[in-house]
């Protein structure tokens, strides 16, 4: 539990120090939450069947852009084009998670630090398809998308054919706040909270505390833990839609690089381990990571008085974040350990 | 007609022969025995009758089985349980976090469809928690257990999950044998009778179970029928009741042996001491020692014996640093750092863990590591100067090594061969064959005989019995074997509820140490 507490402690002293208002940030919490909670929601279904922290939805947000340069390429906008985006990001997706968890299988006990490495592999390749090989072998038929040469995809796309389309869908008359994707993103996490009463989440239960012991129980753990890896790979190509049509324009080479970090760091500060997470700690971490993320940069060029520290702020803290979260969930299980030897040391003592 | 009929079955792995020619008959509510060394080949028959996937990948087995008159071939504990046969293992299978039912219920999950499973598949079908509640406790009724059934079992006490499992697999609707691989070794004595207990009941219920244990007065006083194996071989097979304790132990073993008590030496009171241990407070949960004071005097055998729970393992895990501890250790009138393992050693003092697997041997390295890396580490044994680097002498290692397993009997492919696929004397071995080449003034030694066989276990005594007379090693040793402290101490200290009870010669009479286990003050009822 320190984990949040020290975070909202931060935050609560950076939001002094950034001299924003309540309304500010109260609307800038409400769109960063909407488009980072599916996100979020796509790290929890791994952890729960043990194989940690997915680095690898960096592939699966490929997988949702691929989707979004579909329907740039046919010119399909508005909701359908996001829906259509998703649809077609859903094969990708599965081929990847696919391909992930066999991965995976061949590195027990090393999910995270794989599925890290093969994030940064599949960056490679996809620079290969998008840079080298559109244009050449891949045919786009929308030219303003490539670069003058003809060849490969340009630096920056626009989305301004989907830009907030999901987020003024149906609401959008009466707020400007992002509803539909806040009850897509509920929808999400009741879907994990179900999926986790039927046979394969509690398969998956079961994996996630003692391989060996679920096998040997007859459960198949390697076909599981892919299914696992494929589940989470769909709703991070979801994820990165929801995100990509509310900022509007889409840096093709870099936008999917830091998703996985940026969720890692939200879920952790949310109060999650390697070993556990809920809804809870998805939606509790989303916000105060967002909310450090606001109020860190005006917080440092207050106090500083330079406009510079702001931009270093904002990485200073992704990063910090990370390993800050991963020493204090180590020192606070180390703390239990203790209390429960002192506790039991009492009890000896008293019982002389 | 035979429930159950192996007949003449043998296995080879790679041309060696480590089962021929054993047959068997299982009746309805039968309890049978099965008994034998480590090597004699329980083992292999059990995962024959299981039908574990490493016997189909080494080329099968010979002979035929047969369950209700039908021949009976498993290629896979799946297609076992199907028809029937379940197993309890000697590791215990069940999920700490998981509750009760769940754990029961493990992947025999009752489910309800739904409109979701009707598109995706059977794997997405809703859980039946009331469905499963129901079974979990027909199960537990059925061994008449009261839990809650809604408690992880993490926090339950050991004889619980053997109870667990065995309801795992009573709710198996269609259990007709039950395998119990070695279940009652983790058990304390009192857990244990209420297991036997359970047992008798699954019998009257018709299933019939083959019994595996190394404990021969539970065999004698739970089974109908014993079969005894002996290197591979059906060596007896015979009713309960036409055969006694002693006959078993020696056919098993194959050879006469007598229990001789060595001869038990007093000690003077002004002889040296080796170990002053002064109000010694050790916080080893379950096994907690609250306030003892003792003497160790050097060259003494010190046996240290009491019931499971009273603290008798706390003083040697104590003494090491292995739980936080208060209290003054003088060590030759000098005293030790307290909660410091390493210090401890560099003071030549040894001990050898009643848990061989955690904290006695490094599973995943080989034999002569094992043997070595106690004294590379504290006396820079086995090292070689290159200038300024410190490397390890392999062939030294190797050689020593290859010595030890001579000499020590170590049964295992090669000094190459990682502990974690010894049998667990051979792996007790490989601990006392660290402590002889670590030689130090004390070891300590707790339960070293725990889950081995007799062979092995009057080696692994024998050996200690020798490292004392020939180097003057003091030896404490703990263990729940009374007849094994007397078989090897000269001084016996009996724990009870944290606090030295008595301690009495090795060769006082039995009742003397009963009457002290339970807490009697002896001089009280002497007087």
């Amino acid at each position: 539990m320190i984990v949040p507490i020290v975070f909202m402690a931060i935050c609560a002293i950076g939001f002094y120090y950034s001299g924003l208002t309540f309304d500010f940030i109260f609307d800038e919490m409400f769109f960063r939450l909407s488009r980072n909670l599916v996100l979020v929601a796509s790290l929890i279904i791994p952890v729960i069947s043990g194989l940690g922290l997915n680095f690898g939805i960096v592939i699966g947000a490929m997988a949702g852009q691929i989707g979004l340069l579909f329907i740039i390429n046919y010119g399909i906008g508005g909701m359908t084009g996001i829906v259509v985006a998703m649809i077609v990001s859903i094969p990708f997706a599965i081929l990847f998670g696919y391909l992930v968890g066999l991965v995976l299988n061949r590195a027990k006990g090393k999910e995270m630090i794989t599925s890290m490495i093969l994030g940064f592999f599949a960056n490679g390749i996809y620079q290969l398809v998008f840079i080298i090989l559109v244009g050449r072998i891949i045919p786009f038929s929308n030219k303003s998308m490539m670069v003058n040469s003809g060849q490969g995809l340009k630096n920056t796309i626009d989305l301004l054919s989907i830009r907030k389309a999901f987020d003024n869908f149906i609401f959008g008359g009466m707020t400007r706040l992002p509803i539909a994707p806040l009850i897509f993103s509920g929808i999400i996490f009741l879907f994990i909270f179900l999926f986790f009463k039927t046979k394969l989440g509690q398969d998956m239960r079961a994996i996630g505390q003692n391989m060996q012991i679920a096998s040997v129980a007859g459960i198949d753990v390697d076909k599981t833990r892919i299914k696992a890896i494929v589940i989470s790979t769909v709703l991070a190509a979801w994820g990165q839609i929801i995100y990509l049509q509310n900022l509007g324009t889409f840096n093709t080479y870099t936008n999917h690089e830091q998703v996985g970090l940026f969720s890692v760091a939200a879920l952790l500060i949310g109060g999650a381990s390697v070993e556990k997470a809920t809804w809870k700690e998805a939606v509790i971490g989303t916000l105060l990571f967002h909310l450090l993320f606001i109020v860190s940069p005006l917080a440092g060029q207050n106090l500083m008085g330079d406009a510079q520290i702001g931009e270093y702020f904002r990485v200073f803290v992704a990063y910090g974040v990370i390993g800050f979260a991963l020493i204090l969930h180590a020192m606070e299980k180390r703390n239990q350990i203790e209390k429960m030897d002192r506790l039991n040391f009492e009890d000896n003592k008293a019982a002389n | 007609m035979a429930l159950l009929q192996l007949k003449d079955i043998g296995k080879k792995y790679s041309g060696n022969q480590v089962l021929e020619g054993v047959s068997l008959e299982l009746n309805p509510g039968e309890i049978h025995g099965l008994v034998g060394e480590n090597g004699a080949g329980k083992s292999t028959l059990m995962n024959i009758l299981f039908g574990m996937p490493v016997i189909h990948s080494t080329g099968g087995y010979e002979g035929e089985m047969f369950l209700d008159g039908e021949v009976y071939n498993p290629k896979t504990p799946m297609e076992a349980m199907n028809l029937g046969i379940g197993m309890v293992h000697q590791e215990f299978m069940l999920i700490p976090g998981f509750t009760v039912v769940e754990n029961i219920k493990l992947n025999r999950e009752n489910t309800r469809s739904t409109v979701v499973s009707k598109v995706f598949g059977k794997k997405l079908e809703v859980l039946d928690k009331k469905q499963m509640v129901e079974d979990a406790k027909d199960a537990l009724n059925k061994l008449n257990l009261d839990l809650d059934y809604n408690l992880p079992v993490k926090g339950l006490p050991v004889g619980y999950m053997q109870f667990i499992e065995i309801a795992r697999e009573i709710d198996k609707s269609n259990l007709k044998v039950l395998i119990l691989d070695e279940p009652t070794a983790v058990l304390t004595e009192s857990e244990a009778e209420q297991f036997l207990e359970v047992i008798k009941r699954l019998s009257n219920l018709g299933i019939a179970i083959l019994f595996i244990t190394h404990r021969l007065d539970e065999i004698k006083s739970v089974t109908d029928h014993i079969t005894i194996l002996r290197d591979g071989k059906l060596i007896k097979s015979v009713k309960t009741e036409d055969i006694t304790t002693i006959e078993i132990a020696g056919l098993m073993v194959g050879r006469d042996f007598d229990i001789t008590a060595s001869s038990i030496r007093k000690f003077d009171d002004d002889s040296e001491i080796a170990l002053k241990i002064e109000e010694l407070y050790v916080n080893m949960p379950g096994e907690a020692i609250k306030g003892i004071n003792l003497d160790i005097r050097k060259g003494e055998i010190l046996g240290i014996g009491g019931l499971a729970g009273q603290g008798k393992l706390g003083i040697a895990n104590g003494i090491i640093g292995l739980y936080p501890t208060r209290g003054k250790i003088y060590k030759d009138g000098k005293e030790l750092p307290l909660n410091n393992p390493r210090e401890v050693l560099e003071h030549e003092i040894a001990f050898l863990s009643e848990d061989r697997k955690e904290v006695g041997l490094l599973l995943d390295e080989p034999i002569d590591f094992n043997i070595a890396y106690t004294s590379i580490e504290i006396k820079e044994d086995f090292i070689k100067k290159l200038g300024p680097l410190k490397i390890v002498d392999k062939i030294k290692v190797r050689d020593h090594s290859l010595d030890m397993i001579k000499k020590l009997d170590i049964r295992c492919k090669d000094q190459k061969q990682h502990t974690r696929y010894l049998s667990g004397g051979n792996q007790q071995k490989v601990c006392i064959a660290r402590a002889l080449t670590f030689n130090p003034d004390i070891l300590m030694v707790s339960e070293p005989t725990r889950g081995i066989d007799i062979g092995a276990k009057n080696l692994v005594l024998d050996t200690l019995l020798e490292l004392n007379k020939k180097y003057n090693m003091t030896i404490i040793i703990t263990s729940s074997e009374l007849a094994e402290l007397k078989q090897v101490s000269d001084r016996i200290a009996i724990i009870t509820e944290g606090k030295i009870q008595t301690i009495l010669p090795a060769d006082a009479d039995d009742r003397l140490f009963g009457l002290a286990m339970s807490g009697e003050d002896i001089k009280e009822v002497i007087n």
